[in-house]
């Protein structure tokens, strides 16, 4: 018998999905099958009969998935990871890195505890790059703000660019504001001038 | 965080709002309290986050809560349930091809729970015979009112819930949809989706439940056990506030200004006319057609809406019973019973309200005008409830009761 898990991951986030596959595959666990598309969730869960499934919280078809297993005959029943009152800490870190488990019933825990920390630690990557990629996205935003407030501010009150965002850095000093929202304020303002 | 630092789950339905409003509108503030609100997109996840802790209190469905401290199903997670968010607010949806059949074998807008099911009735028999895929609805959870409510409709209309139609769980978010690809043919879901399957032109409103079971609960505030018992005076503000933001809610002249919060993408994200419609009990059960009015079909505080009666957790075990999601013991049922703590709202409101019972526990049957006696030993009225079949719920007889369905 191969001692290889069949592992489904049902994520609608490509990028999260391709990162978990990586890793799990980097592992030397080959049996990976990513599912996108959730309107035949049931088909692909019986044609792939995986033994462990892993599924992001932010997927309200978790609830889709838990009843499927609940009332189906044609699957193997896959209960929540979260049965076993000793891995509490374990299902803590799962929640909290925003993925869920189930796991076919029987399965020795042994087995898919490296699993499950090593899909744990690969959702944290991610977060981690998505919130990177976020505060990058912000400050591309605020900086096109500021950039445009300068241009009024030049063109309005005749100053130079030095000029124009020293006086937004005063404003928001003075204002106790960030640079971005005092810029956001100025173009509105330029906006009920027109 | 200081105890009186709060984070509660809950999901985008209207039913959301005595909590929401209970913090919007500084309801929890005057108790001291600084509560979060976070909004979850799958019942899994508000059980999931309350297991581990990162939530103190969500807003649960009434047989989930139920179904947490039981175990059935899942981890056991002891839960507490010291006060009711609302009554009713869910109703029962059939496509527009499902609708059209129904017509044929007598069921019309507005017509009684009764007539309809034996419409249904004949369409399932019909397909039967004719060998037709089976019949498919969705609901929203296992341990729900809705599929509760589903399935007593469907069953006391002679159609087995099991083996002649087939139930899918489906969110709520997603029903619409399954609704105009034919993927279901009808749902059993809380507002607004009844109104925006309709307002799409994908469905027609066969019954509002509360016409199944006039005042039937919905959702409540459900705690952590161990949280409510260590933090007594924070549960006791969570009571009051929200008990204070349901008056606020039920009041005619704030229905406008509540539609409009609840509108908000942070809350339920749905247009305003629609959520103002369903909280002045008002439906449009068919697109061109005028909204109708349906009495008591949403009720946030009137009618002892808040008040946790037991009896409502011992009916929910009578059906996980019924439809062989659990076992039947003395055990479990006194474990179903003690999730319901009447006792809680009670001391919080004592001085508040001045209509709470002294009993935990309602016999449901469908009787007009009847009399509960509260604390100042008055009679209170309330309006007709219990179930549209006649058939009586006695919370003395549970056991009894569930036998009762054979």
């Amino acid at each position: 018998m191969s001692d290889s898990l069949r592992i489904l991951i049902v994520d609608q986030n490509v990028t999260r999905a391709a990162v978990l596959e990586d890793g799990l595959r980097e592992a030397g666990h080959r049996d990976v099958v990513v599912v996108r598309d959730m309107q035949n969730l049931l088909k692909r869960i019986v044609d792939t009969e995986p033994d462990v499934i892993f599924i992001d919280l932010e997927n309200p078809n978790r609830d889709v998935l838990e009843q499927m297993f609940q009332v189906s005959r044609t699957v193997q029943r896959p209960i929540a990871m979260f049965v076993d009152k000793s891995d509490v800490g374990m299902t803590e870190a799962a929640v909290n890195a925003g993925v869920s488990a189930y796991v076919v019933d029987g399965l020795k825990k042994e087995r898919i505890h490296s699993i499950l920390e090593l899909t744990i630690s690969r959702f944290k990557v991610f977060n981690q790059l998505r919130s990177e990629l976020d505060k990058t996205k912000q400050q591309l935003e605020e900086r096109k703000l500021v950039d445009r407030a300068k241009g009024i501010l030049m063109k309005e009150r005749g100053l130079n660019e030095e000029q124009a965002y020293a006086l937004l850095r005063k404003a928001a000093m003075n204002e106790n504001l960030k640079l971005s929202q005092v810029a956001q304020s100025v173009i509105t303002a330029a906006k009920l001038f027109k | 965080m200081t105890p009186n630092n709060l984070i509660v789950g809950f999901v985008p339905l209207l039913d959301c709002a005595t909590l929401v409003v209970a913090v919007e509108k500084g309801f929890t503030a005057q108790e001291g309290l600084e509560v979060t609100l976070v909004r979850e997109t799958s019942w899994a996840n508000i059980r999931d986050r309350m297991m581990v802790g990162h939530f103190d209190a969500a807003q649960m469905l009434g047989p989930m809560a139920v179904a947490c401290s039981l175990g059935v199903g899942q981890l056991t997670i002891p839960v507490v349930v010291p006060i009711s968010l609302g009554l009713g607010g869910n109703a029962i949806t059939a496509s527009n091809t499902l609708w059209e059949q129904m017509k044929e074998q007598g069921a019309h807008l507005n017509a009684d729970p009764i007539t309809q099911g034996q419409a249904l009735q004949k369409v399932v028999q019909q397909r039967a015979n004719r060998q037709q895929l089976q019949l498919t609805f969705g609901m929203v959870y296992p341990f729900s009112c809705h599929n509760y409510e589903l399935r007593y409709w469907l069953a006391s209309s002679g159609i087995d819930p099991d083996r002649d139609v087939q139930l899918i769980v489906i969110p709520p978010l997603l029903l619409v949809d399954a609704l105009r690809h034919g993927q279901i043919d009808g749902f059993c879901v809380g507002e607004p989706w009844n109104s925006l399957a309709v307002e799409a032109g994908v469905g027609t409103i066969v019954n509002a439940t509360n016409e199944i079971w006039r005042l039937s609960p919905e959702k409540v505030l459900g705690c952590r056990a161990e949280w409510a018992k260590q933090h007594p005076q924070q549960v006791a503000g969570m009571i009051r506030a929200i008990y204070r933001a349901a008056q606020w809610c039920d009041d005619v002249e704030n229905h406008a200004a509540l539609a409009t919060i609840l509108a908000k993408p942070r809350y339920i994200g749905a247009p305003v006319e629609i959520l103002q419609r369903a909280l002045s009990c008002k439906l449009r059960l068919a697109l061109g057609t005028a909204p109708m009015h349906i009495p008591e079909f949403f009720v946030m505080n009137r009618q002892l809406a808040n008040f946790p009666w037991a009896s409502h957790a011992l009916w929910f075990y009578s059906q996980m019973v019924r439809w062989k999601q659990c076992e039947y013991s003395a055990k479990l049922l006194e474990v179903a019973r003690a999730t319901y703590r009447a006792d809680l709202y009670r001391n919080a409101l004592m001085l508040i309200d001045e209509s709470i019972p002294m009993t935990d526990y309602k016999t449901e049957r469908a009787v007009a005008g009847r009399y509960v006696v509260n604390e100042k030993n008055s009679a209170l009225t309330l309006s007709p409830e219990g179930f549209f079949d006649s058939r009586v719920f006695e919370p003395t007889d549970v056991e009894g009761y569930i036998k009762s369905f054979g």
